[in-house]
């Protein structure tokens, strides 16, 4: 929301902002918009650059007196790193194909949010530092120079776009803002200019091991209440181990599965999968995190973060490793894991001791993804299946952005919804698939303070779940993601009221057919199954 | 602001030319000395950059995946759009780089959606970029003419297919004629789309006059002020053999001509026009998705600092005790 | 001729000044892709508010679909909500139709005499604002209870954590200590 106007300016028709060129245009950061910044506390845990108190709002953000040299010297070395940052930087044409494809330009109306100029914020200063054609013709050739302001606003924008990758689908040249966004951020840390939402979570999962900051105990403590509820559901008690060595499969999965509704239907549905088979595994407290806020930060944050769960395999002398349904997460695990800590060749290829498939496409990294590992089960007929007992939903599938863009994981849990409820709708062909809208809340943006703007960036995915309720009655967005399970949540209740969000192994678990169960009379949430309404 | 800045510069180039011609008879300079000049400038700075590119490392494999990956076996792979072979990814280049499938892709579902102008724009970028960068190669190539002796065959193909139309005298070669208006799209979309007049620097609209004004010129010289074509192959080959050559009567438009791709192709390695190397070189679009499968290699990758097992089990052996959890150390 | 004749008339005209006043209160960059991109997945800002005062506009003409006024309102109002609007911005665009009324039936209205029907008209677009800022305080209100709810979350299984470890005689001081940190850093917020 706006500051208040003075009643004069009230009476004005048009509210047309001011015509002039963007550069010439400061960014105003505006609450609602911004996360609140990174407490010393967490700088200090991860051994990052100027841990001090600061506030968003005030004019001084306690930088060291040298700090453009520092982004200088920063934007070098990632150009000097990165062939992507610097072909990225030096051959848009701006076309502008991108400029309407951002869930946040569309959302908001703010230009800025078109992903050319997002870019072009680092681009200008690019150019005024590291191209001939900047240094002798400035602003002409589109150059400017590093002030203040400007790294205002490189912090508003940077943290203003979700990493979904959307835009470089359209880009001639595949530019890809997120990388642009990435490279944003790790200079903005070299001056200690983080946001709490990230810096918090990750420094948790350094030292604790996952973004909740959930302690050993607590894990135990927290899946503990699930097997209770699974209990009361199925009549069956599982024992799920901890950081047992010699388990076949280590499981590593995003920890606000482990914490939060619906997340937490998820991974319900992982243990009663997961006991139903048999499946030799183990959960570790260590690795206890698929995720990973540092990816948010910068790549040396990220891959000491993704360090513990080849560390954790070699350790408990596991085989391979199976993970759970989150977004980022998989493309840190698809792109990412095997560069920076592998190889992993203490592992042996995937191969599921249930169906004997082994997973060619996973040979290298030997990390599973479930749904491939469910869909798997389900093709070769090994799970029994009670898609009746999803009838009362009618679902749709939202892609998440990281595991569609940055994956191409389409079909497989397509294959296990269908396979697990009656009623399955896709939403407008514009808005799934490589085509998908963010949630509106990825890369570190699910914060409170600025539920504004990420409502704005959920309207797309919003509107396009409004019509399915409206044409199909949909009333369940299923994803295979736990940030989209934590903020699809919000989102949808403001947009679409009374859509719920659910992750594709609750529709697993509810539909499973398990060994020695009592008559299943509500599903894991705790509603009636359909057809048992009343009966009790 | 930008434009006009733009257009004055590009006008101001083909003065220079004509004055040095017309009045200071620097015919010489601006028929030898300045292509040769511009040609180093160009080649150098393509082959610098390039490099420059070229060197940089690759430290992560990020393709942008836009399709179904590899995975089960009876799980369909879309091989294309999200190709795990090299031979996926030759294909995807192949039509990024001759076809501009992103930029198609853009309207894909549109036009299904019927024939409404509003929102047929995204196409139309399609459709003139396509016209505007198959044009300009045509032009190129056509341009081969005057380097070689004797002309090899294909060019004649090339340049009859170019007349088809088959109308005027000399016949109207329609490569240059759509480049120009190609190239006047370009520049009046810059103009009027206002998100993309929001974005546009003079560096922008500077290729683009510059491109108009060389079409232009050609096309004047070829229809309008008709120059001694004799007299400029002898240039050219004089050119092309490093035995330059001025013959006399030579009119200014040529040299207007000559001087304006002088200053494109020495523009060309500091300006964006270099997405033409750069596009081959984009590591969204060349990589294949297939780093579950092979271990991809950062050549700077270091080891970091992370907290370890055994700091994690210092931190919480007694927590861990008391929940049964198993420990290293008792 | 009535009022109502006239607005049935130009309602293509009225309607589409009056879309053009609310996209002026975007930057014209972006007033171009809400009004040129037709495709209500790619455009949802767009779509939904001209889909909006098409129906509001036809209910003030018509009387039609009397209980879905809110209804359309809404679909408005909860994007502008969360945009860069004060409250007063949000809503202003109602009271712009107006002022397009009068400007695109000027000489109707005073060469028939139709004062005291554009008043009746005037008066339901007053509702319309009347109604409008209900919903307004509605969205913000539950832009909040959103904020609320996801801290409650948090603080809840917080509760059930302190509350599991207290029962298993664990280190109930710790998480006691943490959750009283953690409201701490809530309040200070």
């Amino acid at each position: 929301m706006a500051k208040t106007p003075k009643p004069d300016e009230l009476s004005k028709i048009d509210y047309a902002p001011p015509q002039s060129a963007w550069m010439d245009t400061p960014a105003e950061l505006k609450e609602g918009n911004w996360c609140y910044g990174a407490k010393p506390k967490n700088l200090e845990t991860l051994h990052f650059p100027n841990p001090r108190e600061w506030r968003v709002q005030d004019e001084d953000w306690k930088l060291p007196e040298n700090w453009q040299e520092i982004i200088l010297k920063g934007m070098k070395d990632l150009l000097d790193k990165y062939r992507s940052f610097r072909v990225f930087m030096d051959i848009c044409v701006r076309c502008g194909a991108c400029a309407d494809k951002c869930h946040f330009f569309i959302g908001s109306g703010d230009p800025k949010n078109m992903p050319v100029l997002r870019a072009e914020l680092l681009r200008s200063v690019y150019r005024g530092n590291f191209t001939k054609a900047g240094k002798i013709l400035g602003k002409l050739a589109g150059a400017r120079e590093l002030t203040y302001s400007v790294l205002k606003e490189w912090w508003y924008y940077f943290f203003q776009c979700t990493e979904c990758r959307r835009c470089s689908v359209f880009c001639p040249y595949g530019i890809d803002t997120a990388e642009i966004t990435m490279m944003g951020r790790e200079l903005l840390n070299l001056l200690g200019l983080n946001t709490d939402w990230i810096s918090g979570p990750a420094a948790n999962c350094y030292m604790k091991g996952n973004h909740l900051g959930l302690e050993p105990h607590t894990i135990v403590g927290n899946l503990e209440y699930m097997l209770d509820d699974i209990e009361t559901v199925t009549g069956i008690k599982i024992t799920p181990t901890f950081n047992r060595k010699g388990a076949e499969i280590l499981f590593v999965t995003p920890s606000g599965d482990l914490f939060a509704d619906p997340g937490t239907y998820t991974c319900m549905g992982y243990l009663m999968l997961f006991h139903e088979l048999g499946l030799d595994y183990t959960w570790s407290t260590y690795a206890s995190e698929g995720g990973n806020f540092g990816f948010f930060t910068s790549n040396e944050l990220a891959k000491r973060l993704n360090s513990k769960i080849y560390a954790e395999a070699k350790r408990l002398g596991v085989k391979w490793i199976l993970g759970g349904e989150c977004g980022h997460m998989w493309r840190v695990l698809n792109q990412y894991m095997d560069t920076w800590n592998g190889p992993a060749d203490f592992l042996q290829v995937p191969k599921s001791p249930i169906t004997g498939t082994v997973f060619e496409n996973a040979k290298s990294t030997k990390m599973v993804h479930i749904a491939e590992f469910t869909a798997d089960l389900i093709k070769n007929g090994k799970l029994k299946l009670d898609k009746s007992r999803n009838d009362n939903l009618k679902v749709t599938f939202h892609d998440s952005c990281n595991t569609s863009r940055g994956m191409g994981i389409f079909e497989e849990p397509r294959y296990i919804i269908n396979n697990t409820c009656n009623h399955f709708y896709e939403m407008d062909e514009l808005t799934t698939r490589e085509k998908t809208f963010c949630c509106g809340s990825g890369s570190g943006l699910n914060a409170g303070e600025n539920m504004e703007i990420r409502m704005r960036g959920g309207l797309p995915r919003a509107n396009a779940v409004k019509d399915v309720v409206d044409k199909y009655g949909v009333n369940m967005v299923a994803n295979i993601c736990a940030i989209d399970r934590a903020v699809l949540t919000a989102s949808l209740d403001y947009w679409v009221p009374g859509t719920g969000v659910t992750g594709v192994h609750e529709l697993v678990a509810n539909a499973l057919i398990m060994k020695g169960e009592q008559p299943r009379t509500t599903n894991l949430r705790g509603m009636p199954l359909p057809g048992t309404e009343g009966q009790e | 602001m930008n434009a006009i800045l733009s257009l004055f510069a590009v006008i101001g180039l083909a003065l220079i030319a004509f004055i040095g011609v017309k009045v200071a008879h620097l015919e010489f300079l601006f028929g030898t000395a300045i292509p040769y000049i511009a040609l180093a400038v160009f080649l150098i700075g393509v082959i610098s950059r390039v490099l420059k590119w070229g060197r940089t490392p690759v430290p992560f494999r990020i393709p942008t995946t836009c399709g179904q990956q590899q995975s089960l076996p009876w799980i369909k792979q879309s091989k294309l759009d999200n190709p795990s072979t090299g031979a996926g990814v030759i294909g995807r280049m192949f039509l990024e780089v001759f076809l501009f499938r992103s930029l198609f892709s853009n309207t894909k579902f549109e036009l299904r959606e019927g024939p409404k102008l509003a929102y047929s724009s995204t196409r139309w970028l399609w459709l003139g970029g396509l016209a505007f960068h198959w044009t300009f190669f045509v032009v190129l190539i056509r341009h081969l003419r005057l380097f070689t002796e004797p002309v090899p065959g294909f060019l004649h193909s090339i340049e009859a297919l170019d007349g088809f139309l088959q109308v005027g005298i000399p016949g109207v070669l329609i490569s240059g004629v759509v480049l120009l208006f190609a190239a006047t799209y370009l520049f009046l979309r810059r103009v009027f789309i206002p998100s993309v007049r929001y974005i546009s620097l003079a560096a922008d609209y500077f290729p683009l006059f510059l491109i108009m004004g060389v079409a232009l010129s050609g096309i004047l010289m070829r229809y309008v002020v008709r120059v001694d074509i004799v007299s400029v192959k002898m240039l050219t080959m004089g050119l092309a053999s490093l035995s330059p050559v001025v013959p006399e009567g030579i009119s200014a438009i040529f040299y207007v001509h000559l001087f304006l791709v002088s200053a494109l192709f020495a523009y060309i390695p500091y300006s964006k026009i270099m997405h033409l190397g750069g596009v081959f070189l984009s590591p969204t679009r060349n990589l294949a998705n297939n780093s579950r499968m092979v271990r991809h290699i950062n050549p700077w990758n270091y080891p970091v600092e992370v907290h370890t097992y055994e700091e994690y089990e210092n931190d919480f052996r007694e927590k861990m005790k008391k929940a049964g959890l198993p420990v290293e150390k008792e | 001729m009535t009022l109502t004749n006239f607005l049935s008339e130009k309602k293509t005209v009225i309607l589409n000044r009056w879309y053009d006043s609310i996209l002026n209160t975007y930057p014209s960059e972006t007033a171009k892709f809400l009004k040129g991109q037709k495709n209500p997945f790619l455009n949802p800002v767009g779509a939904t508010t001209y889909q909006g005062i098409e129906k509001l506009y036809e209910y003030l003409v018509q009387d039609a679909e009397k209980d879905k006024v809110s209804l359309y309102l809404d679909s408005i109002i909860r994007i502008r909500a969360v945009q860069d609007f004060t409250p007063s911005q949000s809503i202003r665009f109602i009271m712009s139709l107006k002022a397009v009324i009068k400007n695109e039936l000027k000489e109707e209205i005073e060469t028939h005499r139709l004062h005291a029907e554009l008043f009746a008209v005037e008066l339901k677009i007053d509702d319309f604002s009347l109604l409008a800022f209900d919903i307004y305080m509605k969205c913000r209100e539950k832009l909040y209870q959103l904020k609320v709810n996801e801290l409650q979350g948090w603080t809840y299984r917080r509760l059930q954590k302190a509350d599991e470890v207290y029962k298993k005689e664990c280190v109930y001081e710790d998480i006691h200590n943490e959750l009283i940190e953690f409201e701490r850093k809530e309040v200070a917020k």
